[in-house]
């Protein structure tokens, strides 16, 4: 096997287009997993079990079938319905999905780590729900929930490979397209693998620093 | 702080809303009966609270005096029986002559004649400790911002701690938080304030700094007073009336001399030789 730097130069500008792609899917999807995580734990704390029911029904299924199956299907069946999105859009989409179905597990703890004593304070002081919610509890849960959030982004970074299936060119896509015209390999292969841990181990200190300070 | 510190009774858009404390009926419990599965805590519980009054609940753990204050907050909802507060149900409404379960709207608006100090004190440990204070009044009440905040400062004067309005409840020692805790729930200016054994949490050291705030509370407003405590001195001082429970029931009650000085049961006798 032969190391050729020449390779990794003509790889580059590949790489930081795959780079931004992946930073961009990242970002996106931890927005949408963020959000859609807190809609469906707060739904899932609803007195009707007719919310309930469909939401515990649709996000274990979600939580329990592959991410790589979800973005074959949106990608390729949904178009069947004339529902089309473009690949990074639809793979934004199914990563945010996904994970919202982990998120919304870990929002469920914090909240149920908020003692009762908060409740019950807040209605002594006859605060209406809403504001219960948003000033009270959701404060005191999130700031527990943050570095399990930042866990589920490391994880997420390093699924996002998984947008080459529909076409997507991100690090991984860049790399192996790379590779079939150059019939190189190596080189691309080990650019991308540095440049993931570059992003997650700094990233997973961080998150450990934020469990010091935050976790209490 | 002197006694003359407008507290309860500075006019203000509230004050119509909290007759005087003209000893007319405030609170009245009508064969009230809560269950904790097999366990009947409150077993046909009548009682009332004249307003203006301070009244004690003594008695051994588990006969219930927790529960009336909960009841009252609406923490916990009766199983029969009705509660009356200034004269309005407060976990029934009536509609078309009958009494039916009541909504959130009716519970809030009796609810916002009751204020309830509670044994863990339960700041809110996101908040400092002016926004504690002032969240209620500014989000529930209306009030503006300035206005609360120059209120919660008066409060914080009261309970003696002025310096720690830029704290979080965090810093502060067990028995600072119970004192911003009641700060805390006057700043909504109830008629009622229930107090569910507020010493029992702190340091020995830091329980006469909370009983001589509650007794200044106590002597210069007219707030109505309903207490559960095993301070037993504290009782005697601040009480008009003391009522001791037993399993469910209010055995007897009566002014704090003849309680603590010539109770008419044996029970209420063996209760207080092992508490005092």
């Amino acid at each position: 096997m032969k190391w050729d730097w020449s390779a990794v130069g003509d790889f580059m500008p590949h790489f930081w287009d795959g780079l931004l792609v992946t930073l961009q899917a990242l970002v996106l999807g931890s927005l949408i997993s963020f959000a859609l995580g807190l809609v469906w734990a707060l739904l899932m704390r609803t007195p009707s079990r007719w919310v309930r029911w469909p939401v515990g029904v649709v996000t274990e299924f979600i939580r329990n079938t592959p991410l790589l199956v979800q973005l074959f299907f949106l990608f390729y069946v949904l178009p069947e319905w004339n529902i089309t999105f473009s690949a990074m859009t639809t793979g934004v989409v199914a990563i945010g999905l996904h994970y919202s179905t982990y998120t919304m597990q870990v929002y469920r703890a914090g909240i149920e780590g908020v003692p009762a004593g908060q409740w019950e304070a807040a209605t002594a002081l006859n605060l209406p729900m809403t504001r219960t919610w948003t000033a009270v509890i959701l404060p005191q849960a999130i700031r527990r929930v943050v570095p399990a959030l930042g866990n589920y982004v490391i994880s997420m970074l390093k699924d996002t490979p998984l947008l080459m299936a529909i076409t997507v060119l991100d690090m991984l896509g860049e790399a192996r397209l790379f590779s079939q015209q150059n019939f190189q390999f190596t080189e691309p292969l080990t650019v991308i693998g540095v440049a993931f841990i570059l992003i997650s181990y700094p990233a997973s200190l961080l998150m450990r620093a934020l469990e010091r300070r935050l976790v209490r | 702080m002197s006694a003359d510190t407008p507290l309860m009774k500075e006019p203000d858009a509230n004050s119509d809303a909290n007759p005087a404390a003209d000893g007319s009926e405030l609170i009245r419990f009508d064969k009230v009966t809560k269950r904790f599965g097999d366990n009947v805590v409150l077993d046909g519980l009548d009682f009332s609270v004249a307003s203006g009054k301070h009244v004690t609940l003594i008695g051994p753990s588990g006969s219930g005096k927790t529960t009336i204050l909960r009841l009252l907050m609406t923490l916990a909802k009766p199983d029969e029986g009705t509660i009356k507060v200034n004269g309005d149900y407060l976990t029934h409404e009536e509609k078309n002559g009958k009494l039916v379960p009541a909504g959130e709207k009716h519970i809030r608006e009796v609810r916002k004649n009751i204020g309830m100090v509670f044994q863990q004190f339960n700041l809110f440990p996101n908040m400092k400790v002016l926004r504690n204070i002032t969240e209620a009044p500014v989000t529930v009440l209306g009030m503006s911002k300035d206005a609360a905040e120059e209120r919660a400062r008066e409060l914080l004067e009261l309970v003696g701690l002025t310096e720690h309005v830029d704290k979080y409840p965090s810093q502060l020692s067990g028995g600072q938080q119970q004192r911003v805790a009641i700060a805390r729930a006057l700043a909504m200016r109830p008629q009622v304030l229930l107090l569910d054994e507020v010493t029992s949490a702190l340091d020995p050291e830091l329980v006469a700094g909370v009983l001589d705030v509650l007794r200044d509370i106590a002597r210069t407003t007219d707030i109505t007073m309903l207490c559960v405590t095993h301070e037993m001195n504290f009782a005697r001082d601040i009480s008009d009336q003391v009522l001791m429970f037993d399993s469910g029931r209010v055995l007897e009650s009566g002014p704090p001399e003849k309680i603590f000085g010539d109770p008419e049961h044996e029970r209420t006798r063996e209760f207080l030789g092992a508490v005092l």
